[in-house]
Formats: C-alpha cells, structure tokens, sequence
C-alpha cells in the first residue's frame, strides 16, 4: 500500500518535472532556432543578391531539354561554382550550441552540472554508463557481434552462420520489430540493404516510384539556388573521398529531388525548429506569398552529402536509394542539426559526449581543457555527419546498423568518447589543439565495434 | 652469415631505394660484387642475354625471370594460354571440358585474341561471324594504353592486312605486332563507370609453381560515364583504365586518384548481389590467375636466382565474370609531392598503442605527382604507401630475414612474413595434399563456393575462403 502511494507520487512528481521542462525547453528550443534561422536565412539571401541569382526561377525549354540527357552524369561539366560558399558549416553551428542558455534554469537542481566543464551549457538529463549498459545490452561482452565475432580469426560456426541464418528467417517473414533487435547485433552485408528497408518501412510501390520521378521533372522545369550549394558540397566533400567518389552522380540524383520534396516538411511537425520561409518576388512580407525555401525546408550545410554516400553502398536503384535516404533524414539526421532537448539531438548528444569523457576519462579532460583543445571541438564534427567520411565505410554500416536497431543517436557520442578513449595516451602528450587534431585525424582504420565494447563493458568505472 | 646485402638497381625511385635503406643494405654498382639487383626489363635481357650475359653466383638475386616475356606480352601470353588448352584438351584432362557452343567451360577467361597480321584472316572470319561487335587493337610492344584504339569496321584495320599494296609495315617485325581482341563491351559498371582490377601476384618459383597474391589490390575507375555507343569508340576516357590515359581526363582527381581498394570492392557487391555470388567471382579470379601462370609454367625458363611480381589486369564483366586483359610486368615506381586530404592527415609520431584499432601502419596522406603507369607508379599518397609496402612484402619473401641470400633455399617463407601476400598457390603443397589425386583433376561442373574445389586443386586457404 505504501510503496504504491510512493509510486504514484512519484510518478506524479516526474510528470511534473516533465511538463514544466518541456516548457522551459520549448522556448529556449524557439528562441535559439529562432535566431538561428534568421542567419541563415540572411546569409542565402545575400549570397542570392551578391550573385544576382534567384532563389528560384523556371528553366527555359533548352536547359531543361539538357539537364534531362545528362541526368546520369550531372558530375561532368558542372556549373562555375567558385562564388558560392556553403550557407554554413558544421563549426558554425556548434558555436551557437556553445551560446545556448537557459535564462530560467534553477541552480538548485543538479549540482553536478555546476561543476560541468564542458563547452555545452544546458542541462539536458543524459544517461550514464550504467544506463548505457543497460540500454545497449546486446553490445555487452557476452553477446556475439558482427564487427568482432565475423573477423577471419572466429570460427564462423561459433556465431557468423547462426546469425546469418536468423537474418534471412526476419526477411522472410518481413517483420520489421524483429529486423530492428536483430540488427543490434549487426547486419551481415548480404542482407544489410533489405533489413534497413524493413525496419525503415520502405517498399518499392509503383507509386514511389512514380513520385521520385515526379520530383525528378520539378528538377528539370525548375533551377533552384540550393542546388549550387547542393553541387558545391558534393564537390567538395563526396568527389574527394576515397570510397564514395564513384557514386558521385546518384547524390545530385538524390539531392536535387530531395530539396523538393515537400513531404519532408511533415517532419517539422516534431523537430521543433521551423522550415525557412521566402516570399515571392516582391510581394516580401506578405503571407499569402510566403513559400518554404527550399521546397523541403531543409538548407544543405557543408558536408550534408555525406549522410547519402553510404548508402550508394546498398542501394543502386535511384527511387529506392532516395526513399531510404528521406526516411532516414526525417528518421535522424535531421536531428543532427537542428536545437532540441531531445536525448538523440545534438546539443544532448553533445553533453553526452562531454560527461562521459568528463566522468570516466577526467585526467584527459582536463588535460585537453587546460591546452585549449575542448573536446568537443574536434568530436562534433563527427557526431553531426554521423561518423559518415570519417570512418571506413564498413565499420560506418556497422554503425548505422545500431542506430537503427536502438532507434537513438545516442551511439554517435559514445563511440566519439570511446575513439578519445582509445587514443587517450597520445592526447595526453600533445599541447595544442592542433596537435590534439593531428591525433584524431585519422579515423579510417578503427574498427567500432571493439571500441564501443570495450569502453562500455570492460572499463573500470 | 655476417655482411650487408649489396643492392644496385638502374630504377631511381624512392619507394625501391627507401626500403633497401631501411633493412640496412648497402648501395653498390652494377660491376661491384652485389646480392641483389632491382633491375628494369632491359637489363634482364642483357644479364641473360648470350653475347652480354653472365652466370649469376649463388648469392645473387634478380626481380625478373629471364623470359618473362612469356606472361607480359600480350601475344605471347594469349598464345601460351591457347597452348596449354589444347595440351589439357588432348589429355582429356576435365579442365578442359567445353559446352555446347564449344567455349572452355573454365579456360574461357581471355577474351577471343587474334595476333596480327599473323592471324589475319582468321580474324577477318571471327568478324564477319559478328559484325556489329568491337575489338580493341593492342600494340605488343607498348604499355600504359599508348597506341590502343578501338574499331568495328574492318576498314580501319586494313593496313594489317597480309595481303594489302599499302602495307609498309614489316609482317614479321615484333615492334609493330598488335593483337586485336574481342572488346568487352558489358563491362561491370559502378556508379555507372567502367573500372578494371589490378591485382599483385609475387612468383618465386615456377617448377614447382609457388606464387602469392597481394591483398591490397585496387580498381581503377574511368573518369567519364561508359557508353558502348559507337559514337564514343575514339573517346579513350570512356574505355581504357590506364591512369595514363585518365590522369589527363577533366575529372582526374589527385587525391583518390580515380581509385578503389579490393575491398570496397568487395563490400559494394556482397551489400548489392550478395555473399555467394561475390564470393564466386573471387574464386574465379584466382583461379584465372593460377591457371595463366601454369599455362607459362612449362615455357619460362625458371632460374633459380629470380623471381617476380606481376601486376594482373582484370576486367569483370555484368555477368560477373571475370576477364584477363594481360600481366604488365610493373616497372615504374615514381613518387611525387605533398597534400592534405578529406579523411585523414599526417599524424605526429605515434606511440604503437595495443588493443582494439586494428591500426595498420597509419595512412599518411601524401598526394603523389601523377606518372605512368604500369603498376608500381605512385598516383596518389594512398598508392604510393601501396608501392611502398607492396616493395616491402615482396623484399620479405624474396630475401629471407634480409640477409645475404642464397638461391639454393627452398624458397618457402615462414606465415609470418607474408605480410600482405598471402599464398595463392603452392604447387609443393598441392601435390602433397592430395596425393593419389591428379592435380589437375577436380570435381563438379560449376566453381562451387569455398571447400572442396580450392582443397582439390590444392590451394592453400585465403582469407577469403574461410
């Protein structure tokens, strides 16, 4: 009777706690992406003036007629791009995460966070190792994986078949759930294209097809300034990169349809930010000429391309890479860049980080602090891409695969701990933040797996 | 055995002269006592030539078999491979077994070759059996996709002809031989271009034949989207792989290089097509390799005082199949100059930390000045640390422990120093393993996956088949 009264007394009390969070945070969460987006907003505008380009404008007959003979190869004879700057970059939003405050915070509340060192400010609840644990159970020591348990030294007897096996049995019978726990453990390559289809609920209809190729004649009848800076960044970062320059051309393919596709608006309804909105030639300020720019509301960033190049590993066929790129996108990526108090968001992930490295490794902290080299500085690169050009591509699946399969972000920051972690004596020696970037630099021969575990699981805490 | 190896090579490049330097070795010339000498193609003509040649002595070794000609010329290749079909045919070996269109069930990996003007007229006959196909011409004697050109008219080949007024050209002058294959035109395609295999194949001995293959091959990419268009024939970019050919493309890039690791390779099909079928064409290949080596085996003059290491050109096609296109012996080995790149920079010194990462030797990303190919040129950083280790691994098998050799050992390196070889095929093993077998004998119809076949035909156990 009395552990009852406790229990709901309790309960009320977090539910409490919750609404007056949640409101708390609703207005640092508007207020912060408010002003956000107005700089946005404001730096493609003037990129739109100084350049004399529209934000939008119809193609004449010809240029349409042309895009649509070269749509398979729209990585040759690309347009002078020299003028246009990506609308920002990955550092420039972490400096607006740095500045977050909560005006209403009450100091009474958690003392830990007084003490909390980092370059994140918001006391947002993240788990702890011990939650961790518990939440990424099947990672544990004794669980096989794919990652550690399928290298060359491991009878393929003692795990690889059996879980293979399994795999094709959660195909078969096209059960989504039970795709999602199986995949915890990793998705042998084979099958990895159509669990993530199944667990992502894509399916090849005629009608998704039919959309795709509808957005593909919105990009040919209609040139948008976005799509510059969709080319830009692919230029910049997909052409370079050692794994993924080859499927060059399917990233414009996704890309382009991508920034019009309106349905990904729907997701604003639970990402607390808002899309951009434009005004049609000069009717500014007036609502009923307001349209979201671009059509989807989403402005690439400097590396964006990267979250679709892993997936040109699986999925050849345009509509069906597409439509798993969107639902991962709306899914979570996009909470890789925008402000929320969400546990997958990046400002909790971010704290995440920062007190996992802070609690668990504070010699290296502290170390790192004092020579001016935050961590968070060189992980948060890493953690807004998703890991994605950083890692080699098969570890990167692999991670992508525990993404899925706990449906949280979350991962993303451990693994960013763990990876100091891993070179934690070589960061002790160094005495710049250069040098600290040396040190991590190179992340293309880690393997993740081993890394997560052993951070989780075999480090004393 | 106490003293340094002398080492002289007439090839002036820094991933060779480097790993000399780091085992301590000593630099000498060429008419000084030296153990081991890196030399280009021409020197081992005149080493082993009858005028200027001379005997090695038994601490001397030598990166070329005297007439490896044999395998790196386009010719000569194609003509031992047809030899040793037909000698398997006549022995009614099962290997030899044809379908019913008469194509070698699992000798059909060179694509139909004529020399000319030699076979002239046989080809002309092939033509007409098909007129709408295409068929790249080759010159002999050349490399790195100079003097290539494609045609599917028999117009543009005239002046081969046997028969031709206009000739000039001496029928019977090896420098101006071509061979004219059957082009592939279905190439495999990724990302919608065509790519071709290269992959590193370490022959100590050849009687009885034992040779190694590099893990850490790669493919290399066309820079400009494969059309089979007739309209396109002329456009090299589309066609030929060569960096040489593709460095002066639009779209070369300096920091990939156009270039994709075996493995990449293998993910993207096991992810797209699935773990047996790319598990298939994997065996394929290295049986393809193993075959042509035996095919040359009988003919090369197998001095014990060589050895080599041959760069395997390989084209898969959308049938997953793969084809050889030929073995250039890899003699360049240029290096070049500095820049950063996408995923990684160079790291100050590192101390070795053990554990889970799994860190091979770090990637320092050092942009490399683009040279000719074949192989061993350095194109980019990732290639010219590729060269450097591959030179490495090679000198590890080559020279045992790094000292003094004598040529008289049995040639069998310990595991240990394979490095990134690993053992293709042991002719040694083979025959002890499965003695009462023919070692030509195998089971079954279809290059079945792992097992039995590979225990057959005696190959040792590669990584890829667990």
């Amino acid at each position: 009777m009395l552990q009852e009264e406790s229990d709901l007394s309790l309960i009320i009390a977090q539910i409490v706690q919750k609404l007056k969070g949640s409101n708390l945070y609703a207005q640092l969460e508007r207020q912060a992406w408010g002003s956000w987006e107005k700089r946005i907003l404001k730096s493609l505008n003037s990129m739109c003036t100084e350049l004399s380009i529209p934000l939008a404008r119809k193609r004449p007959v010809g240029e349409q007629k042309e895009l649509l003979n070269k749509w398979n190869e729209m990585g040759t004879d690309e347009p002078d791009l020299s003028l246009f700057r990506p609308v920002y970059a990955p550092k420039d939003f972490l400096e607006v995460l740095i500045n977050l405050r909560n005006p209403n915070y009450e100091n009474g509340d958690s003392l830990s966070f007084r003490t909390h060192l980092g370059l994140i400010q918001v006391p947002l609840k993240v788990k702890d190792i011990p939650e961790l644990k518990e939440f990424f159970v099947e990672l544990g020591l004794t669980t096989g994986q794919l990652g550690i348990d399928d290298s060359t030294q491991v009878p393929p007897e003692l795990f690889e078949n059996e879980h293979v096996r399994i795999g094709q049995k959660v195909l078969t019978e096209q059960d989504s759930a039970a795709a999602q726990q199986y995949i915890r453990q990793g998705s042998p390559t084979a099958l990895r294209a159509e669990l993530w289809a199944l667990i992502l609920n894509i399916s090849s209809h005629p009608e998704d097809i039919l959309y795709y190729e509808q957005l593909k004649t919105n990009v040919i009848q209609h040139d948008l300034l976005v799509d510059s800076l969709i080319y830009k960044d692919v230029k910049l970062t997909a052409s370079n990169d050692d794994y993924y320059f080859v499927f060059e051309d399917y990233l414009y393919q996704v890309l382009l349809c991508f920034s019009r596709d309106t349905s990904v608006l729907s997701h604003f309804a639970y990402n607390s930010a808002s899309p951009p909105k434009s005004y049609i030639r000069g009717k500014l300020g007036l609502e009923e000429y307001a349209v979201f720019y671009p059509p989807n509301g989403v402005i690439p960033f400097h590396g964006f391309s990267m979250y679709v190049a892993p997936l040109c590993f699986l999925y050849h066929e345009p509509s069906k890479l597409y439509q798993i790129f969107r639902e991962m996108y709306v899914r979570f990526f996009f909470r890789l860049h925008s402000i929320s108090s969400h546990p997958s968001g990046i400002v909790s992930l971010c704290l995440l980080f920062e007190t996992l490295l802070q609690t668990y490794l504070p010699q290296l902290f502290y170390h790192l602090r004092e020579i001016g080299a935050q961590p968070l500085r060189i992980s948060f690169k890493w953690m807004v891409r998703a890991f994605s050009g950083y890692l080699a591509t098969d570890q990167l699946l692999l991670l992508w695969d525990r993404i899925l399969g706990y449906n949280s972000l979350e991962i993303l920051a451990v693994l960013a701990a763990a990876v100091f972690a891993f070179r934690a004596v070589n960061l002790m020696e160094v005495t710049s933040l250069a040098a600290a970037e040396a040190v991590l630099a190179d992340l293309s021969t880690l393997k993740v797996m081993p890394l997560l575990q052993i951070f989780l699981f075999a480090t004393v805490t | 055995m106490a003293g340094k190896v002398k080492w002289v090579t007439d090839i002036e490049k820094s991933v060779l002269i480097n790993n000399f330097e780091k085992r301590g070795w000593v630099q000498v010339t060429e008419n000084e006592d030296w153990n081991f000498y890196w030399m280009s193609v021409q020197t081992i003509r005149n080493v082993f030539s009858v005028e200027t040649g001379y005997r090695l002595s038994d601490d001397q070794i030598v990166n070329h078999f005297p007439n490896h000609y044999e395998l790196t010329r386009k010719d000569l290749m194609v003509k031992n491979i047809k030899r040793y079909r037909k000698e398997l045919e006549k022995e009614g070996s099962p290997l030899a077994e044809k379908d019913e269109s008469g194509k070698y069930l699992y000798l059909d990996f060179v694509p139909v070759t004529y020399m000319l003007p030699a076979d002239y007229n046989l080809f002309v006959e092939e033509f007409r059996k098909s007129p709408s196909s295409t068929w790249i011409m080759k010159p002999c004697g050349k490399a790195q996709g100079k003097g290539i050109f494609l045609i599917n008219k028999l117009s543009q080949i005239k002046k081969w002809s046997r028969d031709s007024k206009t000739s000039s050209f001496m029928t019977q002058s090896t420098k101006e031989a071509y061979v004219i294959s059957l082009y592939i035109n279905n190439p495999l395609l990724i990302g919608g271009r065509k790519f071709d295999l290269r992959l590193y194949v370490l022959v100590s001995t050849y009687r009885p034949l034992r040779c190694y293959m590099y893990k850490l091959g790669f493919c290399r990419f066309c820079t400009v989207k494969y059309t089979p268009s007739t309209s396109e024939l002329d456009n090299m970019f589309v066609h030929l792989t060569n960096v040489a050919i593709q460095k002066h493309g639009e779209d070369y890039n300096h920091i990939h290089g156009g270039k994709w690791t075996v493995n990449n390779l293998r993910l993207y099909l096991e992810s797209t097509r699935g773990k047996e079928v790319t598990g298939k064409l994997f065996d394929e290949i290295h049986w393809i390799i193993v075959q042509s080596l035996k095919a040359v085996a009988p003919v090369m003059n197998n001095d014990k005082h060589c050895f080599e290491c041959y760069g395997y050109d390989i084209i898969i096609d959308d049938k997953l199949k793969p084809w050889l296109i030929e073995v250039p012996v890899p003699c360049d080995l240029a290096p070049g100059h500095p820049t950063a790149s996408l995923r990684s920079c160079p790291a100050p010194t590192l101390r070795p930390q053990a554990g889970v990462g799994g860190d091979e030797g770090g990637r320092m990303r050092t942009d490399d000045q683009v040279n000719a190919s074949p192989s061993l040129t350095s194109s980019t950083a990732n290639d010219r640390i590729l060269k450097y280790n591959l030179i490495n691994d090679t000198l590890n098998i080559a020279v045992p422990n790094g000292e003094i050799p004598d040529c008289k050992w049995n040639k069998s390196p310990p595991r240990e120093v394979l490095g990134n070889y690993e053992i293709l095929y042991d002719e040694e093993l083979a025959q002890g393993d499965g003695a009462d077998r023919e070692l030509r004998s195998r089971p079954g119809q279809s290059l079945g996956p792992k097992g039995s076949r590979l225990r057959d035909a005696g190959r040792t156990v590669l990584t890829t088949w667990k």
